[in-house]
This record gives C-alpha cells, sequence and structure tokens, in this order.
C-alpha cells in the first residue's frame, strides 16, 4: 500500500469498526473457524469433493460472504457451521468450540446460538406469523409473556408490527424474509447464517433486505455469514469475501481488496456483469498498432489504493467512460480516458495501461 | 314400507355409523403414527431404522393386499381374541380397522413425504429436537393432505363396512343383502341405496370443506 493516495470517502467510518463496537456491545462471541474443512459425497456418479482444504477465519461481528458459482461448495460451507451437513474432514470451531462432538442436547444448544435464513423463506404455512416467531421460543420452553414480549420485539426490529396474525402466504417475498429473520433473531443468536437469502427477491426487495441485515449487524452487534452467487450482494453489505471454487478457496480478503484487484479467473467472472463494458463504438474502432495521429485509450483503475491525482486529467486528456463505487470506504473502479499520442500513461499513474489507439477527429 | 322396516333401517344406519366411526377413530389412532413412522425411519429420515422400516412396510402391503372379505375371515380367530365374539358390530370393527388402518397409512405417508424438507432443515436450524420437527412441522404442515386422506378412508371404509353382514354385524350392507337382494324388495335396496349416497356424501363434503379452510391459510 502506498498509503497516501488512499481516497476515504465520507461513508467511511460507517462500516469501518463492526467486530469493536459488538465488543462494547456484548462479550465478542460468533466467531467461526474452519480448519482443514472437507466434504465428500457419495452419489450413484461416485464420489463427489464438494469442499476440500477449507482454512478460514470468520471474526466476530463482520458480514462475511462466500461466493461463488452454483455447486462451488458455499451451501456445504455455509451448513457446516450449524451442522445441518457434517464436514467428512477438518474441523469447525464456533467460539472456538470443535462443533463435532457435540451430542444432540449441546447440538440444538448450538444451534439456538446461531439463526438461520433461507432462499426460500421456509416457514410454516401452517402457523401464523407470530407463531413462526414464537416457534423457537416456544421449542426452548421460554415463558409465554417473555416470548410474547420478544416476539413483538423482534417483529418490531424487522418492520412487520401489524403483521402478527397474518398466514404467510398472504405475504411479499420480502415481507416473508422478514418473518425469516425475526425467527432467526428470536432466540438473540451470535450468528446470523444467510442461505442466498435474497435471491428469490427483486431488486428493490433485496436492497431493503440488505439494509436491514446491515442495520442488525450493527445494532446487535452479530456476525452474518451469508452466501450467495451475486457480486453486488457482497459489495452491498460484506466486509469480507471468501471466493469457492469447485471446492477450494480462490480467494479471499476484504471485500473492497477482491474487487479492486481479483486474482482468480473465477472472481472476475463473477464480477464481470458488474463491470461495464468499454463503449461499443469505442471498442469497434480500437487498435492495438498507432496509426499517425492516434490518440491512445487508456485505463485508469482505481483499487482503492494509490488513487492517481485526478489533476493529470487537465493535460489535454477526456474522460471516456467512468465507474467508481465506494466498497468499504475504499474507491474501486476504472476511468478509461482518450490521451494525446504523445502523452506517457505511466505519467498518469503506475497502473494505467494502454488499451489501445483510436483514430480521433479532434 | 313397513314401520317395522323403517326401524330396521334406522336400526342398521345406526349399526353402520358405529362400525365405521369405532374402526375411523381406531384407524386414525394408529394410522399416524405408523405413517409418521414409516417417514421418519426410512433412509435419510431422522430416526432411521431400516430394518423395522422394511418390516412394517412389508406388513402394510401385506394388509393391502388381502381384499377385505377374505381379511375379514381370516382375522375371526384374532377377533375372537379380542372381542370374546366373533358376530356383531364389535366384531366388525376389528377387520375394518385393521384394513383401514394400512390404507390409511399409505396415504398420510404421502402427505408427510410432500412436505417441503426445507421446512425441517428450518427447524432444526432453531434448534428443534426430533420430537418437536414432528408435532410442530411434519404433522401440521401435512394436515390437509392427512384430512383429506382421511375422508377417502372414511368413505372406502362404508364401502367395506357393507360386507360385515358376513359376520352377522348389521347395518345397511346387510339389510340390502338379505331384504332387498334375496327377498326382491326394490323399494329397501332403493332406501339404502339413496341413505349410503347420502352418508358418503356428507362425509365427503365435510372432510373437502375442512381441506379448504386449511388450505386456504
Amino acid at each position: 500500500m502506498t498509503g497516501a493516495a488512499v481516497i476515504r470517502l465520507p461513508q467511511a467510518g460507517a462500516h469501518a469498526a463492526p467486530a469493536s463496537q459488538a465488543a462494547q456491545a456484548r462479550r465478542p462471541a460468533g466467531s467461526v473457524r474452519f480448519q482443514g474443512l472437507g466434504k465428500t459425497y457419495v452419489s450413484s456418479a461416485g464420489e463427489v469433493q464438494a469442499l476440500q482444504g477449507i482454512n478460514l477465519d470468520i471474526e466476530p461481528g463482520e458480514i462475511f460472504g462466500i461466493i461463488g458459482r452454483s455447486g462451488a461448495g458455499k451451501s456445504s460451507l455455509l451448513r457446516s457451521i450449524n451442522r445441518l451437513e457434517r464436514p467428512s474432514e477438518g474441523r469447525v470451531l464456533v467460539d472456538g468450540e470443535d462443533i463435532a462432538g457435540l451430542g444432540e442436547a449441546e447440538l440444538i444448544r448450538l444451534r439456538r446460538r446461531i439463526g438461520m435464513i433461507f432462499q426460500h423463506f421456509n416457514l410454516l404455512a401452517a402457523k401464523t406469523v407470530r407463531e413462526n416467531v414464537a416457534l423457537p421460543l416456544r421449542i426452548a420452553g421460554v415463558p409465554q409473556d417473555e416470548a410474547r414480549a420478544r416476539v413483538a420485539e423482534v417483529l418490531r426490529l424487522v418492520g412487520l408490527e401489524g403483521k402478527e396474525d397474518t398466514y404467510p402466504s398472504r405475504l411479499s417475498g420480502g415481507q416473508k424474509q422478514r418473518v425469516g429473520i425475526a425467527r432467526a433473531l428470536v432466540m438473540r443468536p451470535e450468528i446470523l447464517l444467510c442461505d442466498e437469502a435474497t435471491s428469490a427477491l427483486d431488486p428493490e426487495t433485496t436492497l431493503s433486505i440488505l439494509r436491514l441485515l446491515r442495520d442488525i449487524n450493527r445494532r446487535l452487534g452479530l456476525t452474518i455469514v451469508l452466501i450467495t452467487h451475486e457480486m453486488s450482494v457482497i459489495r452491498e453489505i460484506c466486509h469480507r469475501v471468501v471466493v469457492l471454487e469447485h471446492g477450494r478457496i480462490a480467494e479471499t480478503g476484504p471485500v473492497w481488496q477482491v474487487f479492486a484487484q481479483p486474482q482468480h479467473a473465477a472472481t472476475q467472472a463473477l464480477l464481470a456483469p458488474l463491470t461495464r463494458a468499454l463503449p461499443e463504438d469505442l471498442s469497434a474502432r480500437l487498435r492495438d498498432r498507432a496509426e499517425p495521429g492516434d490518440w491512445q485509450v487508456i485505463e485508469l483503475p482505481f483499487t482503492g489504493e494509490a488513487a492517481p491525482d485526478l489533476a493529470v486529467l487537465a493535460q489535454g486528456v477526456r474522460l471516456v467512460q467512468a465507474q467508481v463505487d465506494p466498497i468499504d470506504g475504499h474507491a474501486v473502479g476504472r476511468l478509461v480516458l482518450l490521451a494525446p499520442p504523445e502523452l506517457d500513461p505511466a505519467s498518469l499513474s503506475p497502473n494505467a495501461r494502454r488499451l489501445g489507439h483510436v483514430a480521433t477527429n479532434d | 314400507m313397513s314401520p317395522q322396516m323403517i326401524d330396521r333401517l334406522i336400526g342398521a344406519f345406526l349399526d353402520t355409523l358405529l362400525m365405521v366411526s369405532a374402526s375411523a377413530g381406531i384407524a386414525l389412532l394408529a394410522g399416524i403414527p405408523l405413517a409418521v413412522f414409516l417417514v421418519t425411519s426410512g433412509p435419510g429420515g431422522f430416526f432411521p431404522a431400516p430394518r423395522l422400516n422394511r418390516a412394517l412396510g412389508a406388513l402394510v402391503n401385506g394388509f393391502r393386499a388381502v381384499p377385505f372379505i377374505v381379511l375379514l375371515v381370516a382375522l375371526i380367530p384374532f377377533t375372537r381374541l379380542v372381542t370374546g365374539t366373533t358376530i356383531g358390530v364389535w366384531a366388525a370393527v376389528v377387520p375394518l380397522s385393521i384394513s383401514a388402518t394400512p390404507f390409511f397409512a399409505r396415504i398420510a405417508e404421502v402427505s408427510l413425504r410432500e412436505v417441503d424438507p426445507g421446512l425441517v432443515e428450518a427447524a432444526q436450524s432453531i434448534g428443534a429436537s426430533r420430537w418437536h420437527i414432528v408435532r410442530h412441522v411434519l404433522l401440521p404442515e401435512a394436515l390437509p393432505g392427512i384430512i383429506g386422506g382421511f375422508t377417502i378412508t372414511v368413505v372406502s371404509m362404508i364401502g367395506a363396512s357393507a360386507m360385515a353382514g358376513a359376520v352377522g354385524a348389521g347395518g345397511l350392507g346387510d339389510v340390502a343383502i338379505r331384504y332387498g337382494y334375496q327377498r326382491f324388495d326394490t323399494t329397501v335396496m332403493v332406501a339404502v341405496i339413496v341413505i349410503l349416497v347420502a352418508l358418503v356424501s356428507v362425509v365427503q363434503v365435510t372432510g373437502d370443506r375442512a381441506v379448504r379452510r386449511l388450505r386456504a391459510r
């Protein structure tokens, strides 16, 4: 890191220290550690390695994203945290405790500390919103008046007051997921697992659910582990991310870093839908060799660090395309510039890259 | 129709009602646990007992393969053991419930299997024990299908109960055979048919309405 040139955006403080806020609010619980985790399925086609050699630490209070294409092993990894799936090898430690050896009663106690929400919400159709949300308390034997108060409290938190006596079939997708979130939170867990929680929702609802999750993370300081196949979800709320490919870790790191400098082909493929291509008329005219009078097309990546001084753009350089996103307080994106033939791209920034040459009528 | 015949019909109707409701009650009480066991003890279920599961499955299939009239006769020693007699309403209740239980259990099993595995997973994730999952997820979620299946069971039991005349149990079928068929009393025959159709319709409509109410939630 060159340090000095990092562009810090106004929201920088917002996500900066969720873990330390959480630590103040409650004991710092909610860590997950995977050690050499592997999972092998036996199917009719033979053995399938869903996960192998996963070593990963999830810190208390962070929003941790697991992304990968379908079949990459995301779901197995997530479900190993509350032992809905048993790993074939390696260990899962929740708050330092190896969960493989837990008996049935201990496993139930562990699961009460870990909430989970689902892509298809998985609400009980035969129960009202109130009964759905109250079920974990009822099963745990929480006294009725306390249960009532806690259900009201979480329903307020997710913005579903007044829907207590409605059946789930009468709710919209977003409302159903809010019920799911309320049910997951009613036991006051330290970890919330989200299994493609927004994949069945429209973009607007997705955003509102993601905001709710972020809000919950800040207010309650609980750890959120989510899986998704959409990088936009990761960008919206995650602090750190792991990219899985064929059951292995392709790369992992802070979200802004992974977005700024994706190392692995799988990451780049996942990022492709979010990256704007060159304008078509420009890319059609682009050529590798300069002809006399051609201008250069230069790409100036922003990687959250070593961002070039924008003053260089004043020297006869034109802006063709710009996409810069603030991710967790870092600027990530790129500028596409049109520069006169004599300009040295390196004078703009060491990261600047010439994409090609193009004839210009100027 | 003579007043005696009307009395006879009313008595037969009550006998049928008693036979069917007693056997249906037994089939309900025995069939649901049997269905739950068949679903949860199979491979991948959460009370795995594959051997017992296979054995019970075979037993259920065996009883379902035997025609009721044969079962009625074959079970006579067992019936005597249980009720102390082989004639009358209660002697018919034994084979009727033994034949209806596996039938109903299989239908209930299908409904239980149709419960979304995601709901079971969600229940596990909130710390539900296996018993809680049966009690709060499987049974309530499968209830509309179970009630629909119970309706079918009761209707087919009304039909089967007509054969119970063979062990002297009385009931509408017995009257229809003895008076309507053997004595060529067409009026009695028609009356029995009308009563049976009405009875079956009431059962079916009640069942359908209950299912619709549950599904409308």
